[in-house]
């Protein structure tokens, strides 16, 4: 018999609120991260970004440790984290795992590449900052996919749950804005002049930002809040920077997370999907989602409220997923206008109320990487 | 021109990795991408790159890419007219 | 959850200038820099791919060991259901510290996308994925040493769950001329038990490190 899944704790750290409630306050009001900054250390010229301010960081910091030699990034995953351990009150035994989530992690200490920051950019040492400062005792796991990593860390603690080799995974995600990934998104042309449009006509790119998210993934069923019921990640085997044409490994992945759940694609209430805004990506999503008849499902990307957050968004998107199903809300796709897709999407336009029974989370990423995972609301 | 022309196809070669080819292989009107050369949409990025670096030419709309870098003779052509460098 | 048995089908080791497959060395070169190792061993198998010399260190890497255990095993005539579960310790930084290099110079900034296409590590999955056509579950994941614990309890989920029908597990390791490559093939059937401890014997044997 094999085991059930939940996810019993969430919290995210962003750049419109330091617990879900404030996030989610500022997003029934329209309030994005996105704005425009100056800041030529990171890029030349002004560019919008969804950017955490480090004097508040700071501040929320201060208030569980005078520990203060921890990078930015480090500081906003363990304040994800800390009142969700504290919350649990779990014994953070060899039964209970730790799995981090980023794509790269503190990417800027090659800015000086002494031998220091050279380790310090290694993702297992950034792993291993956020373990003992909590005292966890497994060897962290840490999941570095691209931009399926948040969503693929969930289903990687479902799927080491259902081997029995843990209890209990605590999942924190994470990346921060940097002048290295900032310049590769330039180099290809990805990124928008203006906050991003996701799948609407006039969408020209992405708007990066930055954030942390962090989930108690459980078999548990004690205060539960979802169950995981299915999951996929599969590869487009097309192209390792463009999307698959056909949308082949996102349709794959939403099939094998549908077949393991054994609902059926006209059961999913809501769907919170990747929605970047390039082109190439929301255009592979529509073809997907239509191949699977989930074009009438509502549907938004929380994109125009974070940016592409990157390692986090995966995570973070599904805090907030959760939040909807909990308080039956849709939240809107915020910054778009126009369907600008050649196949149908139900885009969510404004606020509203439904029962969300079953929610679809998916993302898709530089490899050809893709992930899908379904959660079952529980009563 | 000619000069220009040989200066590209040697470019090319270095600057995208194309280990197996040679300077004869490469045609003047040969298509770059698609079924010629096979080049791909890294490497048209990548020659974007190349036009500002090495020619002083920035490209305001990437999507000319696809008009100028049809083949070595478009490439020539347009970089003769527009080099800064 | 009840496990059925699964099995280590086939292994290799790429390191030290040297190929070793199912316990053979199959392919050695004088020392050399990888760069020139990686392009005599791409001939000496006669493997006819002309976008390898596209793919950076990490990717040519996992790119070879795949492609040894992947040989016999690929049916073209059908679907290959064979999951890639990767692990590295130091991610994609030798790429990194390249790229950072491209775009530390203000003067001379010309920051290169096919250099930052792989700056992340799961890119050599897409390389393996398109070169076999494996529309497959695909995942990297960080370690400081290779984690034979975690892949086997990985590796076996995916397979009890059919999730996939093979998984390709490795350790594929490079920075700064330093590359350690332990990949292994598991299936429902095979000459050695898939076990942790069968794991951590064959990475031992042929580890650099011991």
């Amino acid at each position: 018999m094999i085991k059930e899944v939940f996810i019993t704790e969430t919290n995210c750290i962003t750049p419109i609120g330091f617990d879900v409630a404030a996030n989610i306050k500022n997003i029934v009001n329209g309030v994005s991260g996105i704005q425009l900054h100056q800041n030529e250390s990171l890029m030349k010229a002004p560019f919008y970004a969804s950017i955490i301010d480090s004097e508040q960081l700071d501040k929320a910091f201060a208030k569980i440790t005078s520990a203060d030699n921890y990078t930015k990034l480090e500081k906003m995953m363990i304040l994800a984290l800390h009142p969700i351990i504290a919350n649990s009150k779990l014994d953070l035994n060899t039964k209970t795992a730790f799995v981090l989530s980023t794509t790269k992690g503190n990417i800027t200490a090659l800015e000086n590449p002494s031998e220091e920051n050279i380790q310090k950019a290694h993702l297992h040492q950034l792993a291993k900052t956020i373990a003992d400062f909590f005292g966890f005792k497994t060897e962290p796991v840490v999941v570095s996919n691209a931009c399926v990593s948040g969503i693929l860390a969930v289903s990687v603690a479902k799927r080491l749950i259902q081997s029995e080799m843990y209890d209990n995974i605590f999942v924190v995600a994470g990346d921060v804005i940097s002048e290295f990934v900032l310049s590769g998104f330039n180099s290809f042309q990805a990124m928008s002049d203006l906050p991003c449009k996701p799948y609407s006509k006039n969408r020209t790119g992405v708007t990066l930002g930055e954030a942390s998210a962090a989930v108690l993934v459980t078999s548990n069923k004690e205060n539960a809040k979802m169950k995981i019921i299915g999951d996929g990640s599969i590869n487009d085997a097309n192209h390792i920077s463009g999307p698959s044409r056909t949308g082949e490994g996102l349709f794959r992945s939403i099939q094998s997370a549908l077949a393991e759940a054994k609902i059926n694609p006209n059961q999913i209430d809501y769907i919170s999907a990747h929605g970047t805004a390039t082109s190439f990506n929301d255009e592979m999503e529509t073809i997907a989602f239509n191949r699977i008849g989930l074009q009438n499902v509502p549907l938004n990307s929380l994109k125009g409220f974070y940016g592409h957050t990157l390692g986090a968004s995966g995570l973070l998107e599904t805090v907030i997923g959760i939040q909807s199903v909990l308080e039956s809300k849709l939240f809107v796709s915020l910054g778009f206008d126009e369907l600008g897709v050649s196949q149908p999407l139900n885009i969510i336009e404004k606020n509203e109320e439904k029962m969300i029974n079953y929610f679809l989370k998916t993302a898709s990423g530089f490899g050809g990487c893709n992930t899908a995972v379904l959660f079952e609301k529980v009563k | 021109m000619e000069a220009l022309k040989q200066e590209l196809k040697e470019k090319i070669i270095a600057v995208l990795n194309l280990e197996d080819i040679n300077l004869e292989d490469i045609n003047d009107n040969d298509p770059l991408f698609g079924d010629g050369l096979g080049l791909d949409s890294i490497d048209a990025l990548e020659l974007i790159v190349m036009l500002d670096k090495d020619y002083g030419i920035k490209l305001v709309d990437p999507k000319e890419g696809k008009t100028i870098f049809k083949s070595i003779e478009t490439m020539a052509a347009y970089i003769s007219a527009n080099r800064t460098k | 959850m009840i496990e059925n048995k699964t099995y280590i089908k086939s292994f290799c080791t790429i390191q030290n200038n040297e190929i070793i497959l199912n316990g053979e060395t199959i392919f050695k070169t004088e020392p050399t820099l990888f760069a020139d190792f990686s392009k005599k061993a791409f001939r000496n198998f006669e493997i006819d791919y002309p976008k390898f010399f596209k793919m950076d260190n990490l990717s040519k890497l996992a790119f070879l060991g795949a492609e040894l255990l992947l040989k016999n095993e690929i049916d073209n005539t059908k679907e290959n259901n064979i999951a890639l579960v990767f692990s590295n310790s130091s991610s994609s930084l030798d790429t990194d510290v390249k790229y950072q290099k491209s775009i530390s110079d203000k003067d001379n900034y010309f920051p290169s996308p096919a250099v930052f296409v792989y700056t992340l590590p799961n890119i050599c999955l897409g390389e393996i994925s398109i070169r076999h056509q494996l529309r497959s579950e695909n995942s990297f994941f960080i370690f400081e040493d290779f984690n034979p614990a975690f892949m086997k309890n990985y590796a076996n989920v995916l397979l009890e769950t059919k999730k996939a029908e093979k998984v390709l597990c490795g350790w594929v390791e490079y920075f700064g001329e330093e590359y350690q490559a332990f990949l292994y093939l598991v299936a429902s059937e095979g000459n050695t038990e898939h076990r942790k401890e069968t794991l951590e014997i064959l990475y031992n044997k042929h580890s650099w490190k011991h």
